[in-house]
């Protein structure tokens, strides 16, 4: 079966493409770039780099502009799988939703209405487990931003390790946080793994940070051989 | 030993993440051991090894199950402990003489349980993920659990424990499944 994957080059993403390449082919990377920072349904931090990523996967990319309004930019989401759809002979729709029912719910419909199949291979993952996988098979997560009580600047730019796991684990029993931020209160960006055919280095970076928010912004990149 | 049949297109697919492997987990993590087959590869010696069955829902676009339902004949003698969630409800009816009708539903929900049952509890309104587009009538005999005639959310055998729910536990629902694992039967 021919897939594309719903592509924003944070984990999720990058671990469901990993996961839909074992299974079937992965014809192409979707990508939404929206111009909302506070877009409901897709990642924005860094969103600009997926290009370089899709390039390090090997995999071709079909991005799409969106201005990120709440339910504008599910049309912008379903012309972008229509036309990756029709470009690269599609069946099927890959994302990387792990337990939020609101992403999950409307990229089924769209499927529904544009004959697609639909898979969510890390629905209902244990979030904790899961970070541990990322970690032990070899992918090189960083925070790419924090939108949440109590993460603080330390954390922009910095790796997904066992430590910051374990840290993770314990912020999920004393505040309920999502560990892997899926109620959106941090993003991430994949540098490398096991399905990079090159790896991704950062030449310059910046941070913003106050209240609990901030931004780690890559703004030099390159790819370097493995 | 829980059996957990893999109703999705083929064996170790990539639905088998979303589908089965979230009620595995759960399972595990309540302490109950659970096995996955696929429901192409199940013979009779090896069911025998198991105290009770959960046949899992698959994707929407996959109804390849309901055009094998001669493998599921079994189910009909079968005295052990089964629980059909969406495609493996749809399996249950048709086995027992229920229909498999087009009936779309994807999204969070309302769930009416409007009769008390040991699975699912008291008759009260609850909150159900659903993913189907097909749903069930309700097979001669059986109980209406939750839902209404013409839209079955959840039913059960008259006399055996047999339980077919549309929509799925394993989001935001675990404690059906764990419910069912522990029910003294």
């Amino acid at each position: 079966m021919k897939l594309g994957v719903l592509f924003s080059g944070g984990k999720d993403s990058v671990y469901a493409c990993r996961r839909a390449m074992e299974k079937n082919e992965v014809a192409c990377l979707i990508t939404l770039v929206s111009e909302n920072l506070d877009s409901y349904m897709f990642h924005t931090p860094n969103i600009r780099h997926a290009k370089m990523q899709a390039e390090a996967l090997g995999i071709p990319q079909l991005a799409r502009p969106t201005r990120g309004e709440k339910e504008a930019e599910l049309a912008d989401l379903e012309a972008a799988i229509s036309a990756a759809k029709e470009r690269f002979g599609l069946q099927g729709i890959v994302t990387g939703a792990i337990e939020s029912v609101y992403q999950a719910t409307r990229v089924q419909r769209i499927c529904r209405a544009q004959d697609l199949w639909c898979f969510n291979p890390l629905w209902q993952i244990n979030q904790v487990d899961y970070l541990r996988q990322l970690v032990s098979e070899g992918f090189w997560v960083i925070i790419s931003g924090v939108f949440a009580y109590p993460f603080d600047e330390s954390w922009l730019g910095c790796a997904l390790t066992e430590e910051r796991i374990r840290i993770l684990e314990g912020l999920q029993k004393r505040y309920q946080i999502h560990p892997s931020g899926e109620g959106g209160e941090l993003e991430t960006f994949v540098l490398d793994g096991p399905i990079f055919l090159k790896r991704l280095n950062i030449l310059s970076s910046s941070k913003t940070y106050a209240n609990f928010r901030g931004f780690f912004t890559i703004n030099g990149l390159q790819l370097v051989d493995k | 030993m829980i059996l957990l049949v893999d109703l999705c297109y083929e064996k170790d697919s990539l639905s088998q993440y979303e589908f089965v492997h979230p009620i595995f987990d759960t399972l595990k993590r309540s302490g109950f051991s659970s096995e996955i087959r696929h429901f192409t590869e199940l013979e009779r010696r090896e069911r025998e090894r198991f105290d009770r069955i959960v046949l899992t829902g698959t994707a929407l676009k996959d109804n390849d199950f309901a055009e094998r339902i001669d493998l599921f004949s079994w189910l009909a003698e079968c005295r052990k402990p089964i629980l059909g969630i969406c495609a493996g409800m749809q399996v249950i009816s048709a086995v027992f003489g229920g229909q498999i009708v087009p009936q779309p539903a994807i999204g969070l929900e309302a769930i009416s349980i409007i009769r008390e049952s040991a699975l699912l509890g008291e008759p009260r309104e609850i909150e159900g993920y659903h993913l189907h587009n097909y749903g069930v009538t309700l097979p001669e005999g059986f109980l209406l659990l939750a839902g209404k005639p013409g839209e079955v959310e959840a039913f059960c055998h008259p006399a055996r424990p047999i339980f077919g729910i549309v929509f799925h536990p394993e989001v935001r629902n675990r404690w059906i499944i764990e419910r069912f694992a522990g029910l003294p039967f």
